[in-house]
């Protein structure tokens, strides 16, 4: 029987579990289906409210894995089975090929002998990669990967053109037992699908985009370099629109509040403020402004700028014209009426939904009806963290994780468990 | 270590030979540095290449070994020789030099982009071997640079030996709240030692005083029956806990697995040796007295949220108002009676929004004519607290509005009425209520009494200005008032605070971060939360208690050099005590003798070396990271005599700056070849003494390039880049002697992100030397 956490997810709540754990004298192990590590976080253009890149604690926490020889990862890895229970589970994981190998230089001659492309999901599908690609500049580890599905059949360029025999198209599948104390999911969260919104038009409007979208126009390796340009046309984006609540706090949608949009939409008003600062203007449409605790300051800062308006409203319709440019329809709350205006682009804040939601994760969980695990209510030795369990924002998900790491450590062997508290395990 | 023997290796690949003479680069290093093992191989991170390394270290007794190739952020399993027994160098030909220097010409601006190609054109490689490829001189000249640089860095550096220490487990948990309940249990039950300390006679603290408590299960719709009991019955039976109520913590002096708490209870008092802190007073309300207009005072009918919660225990939920002690029937809440207010609270507290809905149940349950009327500004019920929003709306007897209120008077009955506008039922809406409750915000306990705005405080610390004198001038700075810590540092007795007397971490990815190794904040004394997630948050901070000593007992660093075991020792005979280390080091390492010494506390440290930055005696050093290690890399630097070839040294902080640099080689952006970049462990390292000797030696400028200051600082070591900016202040002297202009030592922030600006950055900066002429002490 092994002291070792396994933890299910390889975003910024996973990573920080597994350094926290490992820190602290546990060997942990961490599973993550995309071919790196980080995360949705690591698509993520700034943080609120520091308007800091997460790409700088991604650095450190990446830095904290290296050196730390407690601590093991396999990416494009999926749990496929669990048996066992606290102290001695055993979990089967499926390492679905990279087709490189750890011989890759990342030095991107074979990138440049590929004809082949494929939507890049990492911009959202903004743009594309060749098929074989180094998932983005943070990836880590700095490795290039395949996209079989893309190749031409037979293509053999790649392999040709990698002088270190780092591509290779005969990998297989490979199948890993590990043992473990405990396990963490930290299987973290989707971006809600905006298509799904009624009369919003969102799949057929291009310059209609999302939240997460508009972090990728932002940033620097981003599909338009981190200058705001429109979809349709490539335009300057300078008339925005944020509407809030696109999904959340609606019983067709999301039930509930995605907890991070308000701030979202508040730091996003600032790219297109700092991007453009002469003639820029930003509008937010929203029900409730949630900054809560210090992040009211940030607030502040956005309403002290009068070229970003906030209005007390639900919106009903959004429709693109012919020039691109899109009207929004708002039922103005305070005012009464409908509220009418047109802008070069609208951004939904989109919510977040539970990635295991439909996930088929093989344990015997329990979900609250939204599909986020309930925490309080899991099997001895396991544990959920970060916005697999609720929706919350980094920090606060951080906190999450660093408290699941101490959860694992109640898990080792030889850990004393009284019986009043070991009835009061779980989730609090 | 045994005798030092130097590897040198080169790898070829990666476009490195093809871009320099892989020849002169061994010659540097057979020839300038006598160094017997150099090799310079293709793919040397291959597993022959690796294999070579290894032989040489076994078979030849290297045992400092440079590995001139990639980034070490990219192979770092390939190169990771025994930390504790060989010292190895990176030097980064691959990204930082190569691929930076692959870049068209458009990628750069003018100025630099003219410079390497005329330079190019004039020295074709007349000398080499006609089948060698065209060597960008320059850049073989960059190389060539960071080899030298590297070789001397791996000389100056002998592996740390850790400083292992016999350690205390025991986790102290200051506060019997839910925070510290949950603290104290869940340390308890990952095996550890806890002492909980309570002032108050009893445990439980604001959780114990409610009538109900807000929902803290799935689905978050209902409230309940407050369960502190369980908990506070749970702590009290378990045998890892020791329980001492009525208690105040005295002193705590030590270090991370070695403090001595000394609490005292009823009058006597005992010390403990305890690993680590955890910190959970928790809050208190802003005082309603304070706030204007609101009738708080003033009519008896107007309450604070805190006094609702004990009518409502009293009453069993029934509200019995105060005037007449007639229940009250129709209860008024007004949101933000404080908060989000500049001359107030100006942070929201996060929790009065439910409190109120909780509340308003109160009303509405105990009648069923009852009718509870809430007044907010933004309704904030994030996340899946929005069950518990719907809830209220569904509830016929609860009314909810945005508003502002324009008015609150006192009709002659006791009643309370209020004019409201800007709702969303119409432009003025007029409340008559039995009585109004404000929702008063939350004030963490780390405020002196008497501290009457949280505002307007002294800087970094609540408490008073103190100015030392010491030969070197005078040192003006804030200790806090003691409050609940009573720390014997000589930076004083508390936390520093963040905002608004929250000793929070400022840090999104770091939430547990405080300045105090070993010491960790948990619940509402470091940022306004609810109960539930007070609780939660004790969780991860007992982790981090657990492994400040766990790292301690093992002599390593906590983030954000976790790990780390190396450690600053000091030459204590030339020291002047001049102070500076024990001021300027972010966390509050040093301590000091009565005459100014500074005494070293190895665990509390987190190597960054701001502490050698400060030092004018260079007295301070790692044995892997030095003042005269550094000095000696810049000496290494070779300073052509020709005009055409400035030589420019950039600091660059090693969490952000290098890997930006990383990605700028990455994606081939074009950056000025005249560069020579040193690492620093974070730019609060740089010492003066650098900067007198480089210009006098001939470079042209120093660009430090390191991470964000002030109130959004990014820095890592928290003040190292600010402290490293108020040293600039004062070079300007050093320069002024050696008649040099002021501007050639100059400071950029950048993030991590902002690797695309990299070359403008450096061109300007270039740019701006130029301008100046030559340094004229080139060529001495």
């Amino acid at each position: 029987m092994a002291d070792k956490v396994l933890i299910v997810g390889g975003g910024i709540s996973g990573i920080s579990a597994a350094v926290e754990a490992a820190e602290a004298g546990l060997e942990a192990v961490i599973i993550e289906k995309n071919p790196y590590l980080g995360g949705r976080v690591a698509q993520l253009h700034k943080y609120f409210p520091k308007l800091c890149p997460p790409y700088c604690g991604l650095e450190i926490n990446f830095k904290r894995i290296k050196q730390n020889p407690m601590i093991s990862f396999y990416t494009l890895a999926e749990v496929t089975n669990i048996s066992g229970s606290e102290g001695d589970y055993n979990v089967t994981v499926r390492v679905n090929p990279r087709y490189v190998n750890e011989k890759c230089t990342a030095c991107n001659d074979c990138v440049e002998q590929c004809g082949a492309s494929r939507p890049n999901e990492f911009n959202y599908g903004m743009d594309s990669t060749r098929a074989v690609y180094l998932p983005h500049e943070m990836s880590f580890p700095l490795r290039h990967v395949v996209d079989k599905s893309a190749c031409d059949a037979g293509c053999q360029k790649c392999v040709e053109a990698c002088k270190y025999g780092a591509i290779d198209m005969s990998m297989e599948p490979q199948t890993v037992e590990v043992n473990a104390s405990s396990i963490v999911f930290a299987t973290g969260w989707n971006p809600y699908d905006a298509s799904k919104i009624e009369n919003i038009n969102f799949a057929t409007s291009q310059n209609v985009i999302t939240n997460v979208m508009m972090e990728r126009l932002a940033a620097p390796n981003g599909p338009t370099k981190g200058k705001l340009l429109r979809p349709s046309d490539g335009k300057e984006v300078k008339n925005v629109a944020f509407v809030q609540c696109a999904g959340s706090r609606d019983e067709n949608n999301l039930d509930y509040c995605s907890a991070i949009c308000c701030m979202a939409s508040l730091k996003q008003a600032t790219y297109i403020r700092d991007s453009y600062p002469e003639d820029s203007k930003a509008t937010i449409f929203y029900i409730d402004l949630r900054a809560a605790g210090k992040y009211e300051d940030f607030l502040q800062r956005l309403q002290a700028d009068e070229n970003v308006t906030m209005t007390k409203g639900k919106v009903a319709k959004i429709e693109e014209a012919a020039s691109g440019d899109v009207t929004v329809t708002v039922e103005d709350i305070l005012g009464g009426g409908k509220i009418e205006a047109t802008f070069d682009m609208v951004v939904l804040a989109a919510g977040m939904e539970p990635a295991a939601k439909g996930a088929n994760i093989p344990a015997s969980l329990t979900y609250e009806a939204n599909g986020f695990i309930d925490a309080d209510n899991l099997p001895a030795g396991i544990s959920a963290c970060g916005v697999a369990r609720r929706p919350d924002d980094v920090s606060a998900s951080v906190q999450d994780a660093t408290g699941a790491a101490l959860r694992a450590l109640q898990s080792r062997a030889g850990v004393n468990k009284p019986l009043e508290a070991a009835e009061m395990s779980g989730g609090n | 270590m045994a005798d030092p023997k130097l590897g040198v290796y080169i790898c070829s690949d990666c476009g490195i030979g093809g871009a320099l003479d892989i020849e002169a680069l061994e010659n540097i290093a057979k020839n300038q540095y006598r160094v017997e093992n150099v090799q310079s191989v293709p793919f040397l991170c291959s597993q022959e290449g690796t294999q070579m390394i290894k032989d040489e270290i076994n078979n030849q007794g290297v045992n400092k070994i440079v590995i001139a190739a990639c980034s070490p952020r990219v192979h770092y399993d390939e190169f990771d020789f025994d930390p504790s027994k060989y010292v190895t160098e990176r030097v980064n030909l691959r990204e930082h030099v190569v691929w930076s220097q692959m870049g068209g010409a458009e990628e750069a601006p003018e100025a630099a982009a003219e410079a390497p190609a005329a330079a190019a054109a004039a020295a074709a490689p007349v000398e080499a071997e006609p089948a060698a490829p065209a060597v960008n001189e320059f850049t073989q000249e960059m190389a060539e640079d960071h080899l030298r640089m590297g070789i001397v860095r791996a000389q100056k550096s002998e592996p740390p030996e850790p400083a292992i220490m016999d350690v205390e487990k025991t986790v102290l948990v200051i506060g019997g709240g839910a925070t510290g309940l949950n603290t104290a249990l869940e340390s308890a039950k990952a095996g550890y030692k806890v002492i909980l300390t309570e002032k108050e006679a009893e445990l439980g603290g604001w959780a114990r005083k409610m009538y109900k408590i807000l929902p803290d299960k799935a689905p978050f719709e209902d409230v309940k029956a407050p369960n502190i009991d369980e908990k506070i019955a749970a702590v009290q039976a378990h045998e890892n806990i020791t329980v001492l109520t009525g208690a105040n913590i005295d002193r705590i002096e030590g270090m991370p697995g070695q403090y001595d708490a000394t609490i005292s209870q009823n009058g006597s008092a005992n010390t403990h040796r305890i690993g680590s802190v955890v910190l959970a007073i928790g809050w208190k309300p802003y005082d309603a007295k304070k706030l204007d207009n609101l009738g708080y005072g003033e009519f008896k009918n107007v309450v604070t949220n805190v006094e609702m919660e004990s009518m409502a225990v009293a009453g069993s939920g029934s509200i019995a108002r105060p005037s007449d002690g007639k229940q009250a029937k129709r209860v008024a809440f007004l949101q933000c009676a404080g908060q989000r207010d500049p001359e107030h609270l100006p942070y929201c507290s996060s929790v009065c929004c439910m409190t109120s809905l909780k509340q308003a149940l109160y009303v509405t349950e105990s009648d069923a004519d009852a009718n509870a009327f809430i007044i907010y500004k933004d309704m904030r019920t994030p996340g899946l607290y929005e069950n518990f929003y719907k809830a209220a709306q569904n509830n016929p007897g609860v009314m909810l509005t945005k508003g502002e209120v324009t008015s609150i008077t006192e009709d002659g009955t006791g009643n309370i009425v209020l004019e409201i506008d800007n709702t969303i039922l119409g432009e003025k809406v007029r409340v008559e209520a039995d009585m109004l409750v404000l929702a008063t915000g939350m004030v963490t306990n780390m405020l002196p009494e008497g501290v009457e705005k949280v505002t307007d405080m002294t800087p970094e610390y609540i408490g008073q200005w103190k100015e030392t004198e010491t030969q070197d001038g005078i040192i003006k700075e804030v200790i806090a008032d003691p409050v609940a810590l009573n720390l014997a540092y000589r930076q004083g007795p508390e936390l520093p605070y963040l905002k608004y007397g929250f000793p929070d971490s400022h840090f999104v990815c770091f939430p547990y971060e405080t300045r105090r190794t070993g010491i960790y904040t948990a619940g509402a004394v470091r940022a306004p939360m609810t109960a539930l997630q007070s609780a939660n948050d004790g969780v991860g901070a007992a982790l981090k208690a657990i492994q400040s000593v766990e790292l301690a007992a093992q002599g390593k660093a906590v983030h954000p050099r976790s790990g780390d075991e190396s450690f600053p020792e000091i030459n204590f005979t030339n020291c002047t005590q001049c102070r500076r280390c024990t001021v300027e080091c972010p966390f509050g390492v040093l301590d000091e003798e009565e005459n100014g010494t500074p005494k070293t506390n190895t665990s509390r440290c987190r190597r960054c070396g701001t502490c050698m930055g400060a030092c004018p005696q260079r007295i301070i050093s790692f044995k892997n990271y030095s003042v005269g290690m550094i000095a000696d890399q810049m000496k290494a630097i070779k300073v052509p005599e020709e005009d055409s070839k400035p030589r420019i040294i950039a600091l660059i902080c090693e969490n952000d700056a290098y890997p930006a640099l990383d990605i700028a080689g990455l994606n081939r952006i074009k950056t000025n070849p005249f560069y020579r970049f040193i690492t620093m462990r974070c730019l609060g390292g740089t010492n003066l003494v650098w900067i007198a000797d480089a210009l006098s030696a001939g470079i042209e400028g120093f660009l430090l390039i390191g991470c964000r200051f002030d109130d959004d600082y990014q820095c890592h070591f928290i003040k190292g880049s600010k402290a490293a900016n108020e040293r600039l202040g004062k070079v300007q002297e050093t320069l002024s002697r050696l008649m040099l202009e002021s501007e050639r030592v100059q400071q950029v922030q950048l993030a991590m992100n902002e690797w695309d600006q990299l070359p403008k950055i450096m061109n300007d900066f270039a740019d701006q030397l130029k301008e100046f002429g030559p340094n004229p002490f080139k060529g001495f």
